[in-house]
């Protein structure tokens, strides 16, 4: 693979933030010492050799089913409860109160009511992730689809467009820069909410992992779990944030006007 | 190149192309508000081929005017006519709209812009083509067909507007104060590229405006309204030959008419002015 000159450039801050933050690692761990953070040459082998095992698999494998599933359900129920609340005045203005308050709880005190609900396993799992990410997604849409410019669907009604046409060549492109946003940060929420789900009482998957090598003192193997784990967050956050930014790239400065 | 935009010549087929017959328009009561009489009764033969402006003080139902003509907006009561068929809430084909508030889809490029009318009616791609080349050229946006509207001015954002209305070969164009954002001098050069899209579609113009000058120097005949409820207190004929642009100011006569629509309309802006009647805000009579 050739790289142009521009790509090289655009990867150069990325690369330096990664150099920066494994001094910084190694540097911890000439302060701390093996105990609590181990070096970060043995802790990538570490990882290495734990992901080539064949046991490993089926925790990653529960892991990001639950994850998964998670994400779908607040990307789509979340999309949709958006766009009814967006459209709908007075539902809106009565439910976002209540899912404003909602985002601010600290979802993890309500976490043995969903195990009590939903029984141990991946159920419950789904349901932690799946309230964490729903939210934002929600109140991106709702919000995408009360600001639409007026003015495009007056231009619209002006060019004769069936309302099919108004919902899928105005109302769709109009909202979708908004409505990614919500789901970048949902994507993110759903990954934490998974994650925490799986740090109590659970049998199978990273979370699962990780509160074992805690109770082993295996710090390697907690050190290997959490980069890969935030590996897999930064890359695919970057991923949605460049998506987002093209999508915006387009937005005039002054949408609203009177 | 009249051949190619026009599609009928509306001058020879009807005589009066619209008509708003005993038009008024009330706003129901809301909260902080009563009733708001915004428009008429108001009458107006809309002649085939003319450029007729409507000029008032702010808030006087120009728009509200406007949209009742276009068929965004119905009647409270009173009829409206297009081509001898009444207008129903809904946008008669031939109509095109050209609104104040910047219109352009952000999301789609200058060409893909002006051919959206055309692409949603069903268009085919060649003769979709065809029309968005002409258009596009026509209002100078040949270097921008592929430049994103947040990339251009709001002059050329305007012109985006009025090519994706133009490429609808509409008989009747309406403009509701469509250079209300642009400075002097880029109204005045867009007022003579209105003069020339209208000689040249041979179509029927009906422009909202808040500047004297600009009506006097775009119309045949400008409607002078009062305000609240709106009506009109005179139709003002200029007189001006049909083969005009800006240089026309520079007519000794020209200055008259713009006097004359000011004598009619001091009074009615100073009433506008003092507050009796905020727009759409306060009670209504």
């Amino acid at each position: 693979m050739t790289l142009s000159l521009r790509s090289l450039r655009s990867l150069r801050d990325p690369i330096l933030v990664a150099i920066g933050l494994v001094t910084l690692w190694q540097v911890l761990h000439q302060i701390a010492g093996d105990s609590a953070v181990t070096a970060p040459a043995p802790t990538l082998a570490h990882l290495w050799e734990m992901v080539g095992q064949a046991r490993f698999l089926p925790h990653l494998r529960e892991t990001g089913l639950a994850f998964l599933q998670a994400l779908a359900i607040s990307c789509i129920g979340g999309v949709l409860v958006g766009v009814v609340l967006g459209g709908h005045r007075l539902t809106g203005e009565v439910a976002e109160p209540i899912l404003v308050g909602l985002y601010s709880v600290p979802k993890i005190t309500l976490y043995p009511v969903i195990l009590l609900l939903f029984g141990l396993g991946m159920p419950a799992k789904v349901a932690f992730g799946a309230l964490h990410g729903i939210i934002p997604v929600v109140l991106f849409t709702m919000n995408a689809v009360r600001n639409v410019n007026r003015t495009y669907l007056r231009a619209g009604r002006a060019m004769r467009l069936t309302p099919a046409q108004t919902a899928w060549h105005i109302l769709v492109p109009a909202t979708l820069p908004e409505i990614f946003s919500g789901l970048r940060i949902g994507f993110s929420l759903t990954l934490l909410g998974t994650m925490l789900g799986e740090l109590f009482a659970s049998q199978r998957g990273l979370g699962f992992l990780l509160m074992t090598a805690i109770d082993l003192h295996d710090v390697k193997t907690i050190l290997a779990i959490a980069v890969l784990i935030s590996a897999f967050a930064v890359l695919a956050n970057a991923a949605l944030l460049a998506i987002d930014r093209r999508l915006h790239r387009g937005a005039t400065p002054e949408a609203e006007k009177t | 190149m009249a051949t190619r935009l026009a599609s009928v010549p509306v001058a020879e087929t009807y005589k009066v192309h619209a008509r708003l017959d005993g038009v008024t328009r009330i706003y129901p009561p809301r909260a902080g508000h009563g009733e708001v009489h915004a428009l008429g009764p108001l009458s107006l033969d809309l002649r085939a081929g003319e450029f007729l402006s409507v000029v008032g003080p702010s808030g006087c139902g120009k728009s509200t005017l406007l949209d009742v003509l276009a068929g965004l907006a119905v009647p409270s009561a009173g009829t409206v006519e297009f081509e001898g068929k009444r207008v129903l809430g809904e946008v008669p084909d031939g109509v095109g709209v050209v609104f104040q508030e910047d219109a352009s889809f952000p999301w789609l490029s200058v060409e893909d812009n002006v051919a959206f009318g055309l692409r949603r009616a069903g268009m085919d791609a060649a003769e979709t083509r065809r029309r968005v080349d002409f258009a596009v050229g026509f209002m100078g946006l040949k270097d921008f067909r592929r430049a994103y509207p947040s990339q251009l001015s709001g002059g050329m954002r305007q012109r985006v507007c009025i090519a994706r209305t133009l490429v609808l070969q509409p008989r009747l164009i309406l403009l509701d104060e469509p250079f209300g954002a642009l400075d002097q001098q880029t109204r005045l050069l867009m007022g003579d590229e209105l003069l020339r899209l209208w000689r040249e579609t041979g179509a029927t113009v009906l422009l909202i405006t808040h500047a004297l000058d600009e009506a006097n120097l775009l119309s045949d005949r400008i409607g002078v309204m009062a305000a609240r409820p709106g009506r009109f207190i005179d139709i003002v004929g200029t007189g001006w030959p049909r083969d005009r642009d800006s240089r026309l100011a520079e007519r000794p006569d020209f200055g008259a008419v713009t006097a004359r629509l000011w004598s009619y309309l001091r009074g009615e802006s100073l009433k506008a002015l003092q507050g009796s009647s905020p727009p759409l805000g306060g009670e209504a009579r």
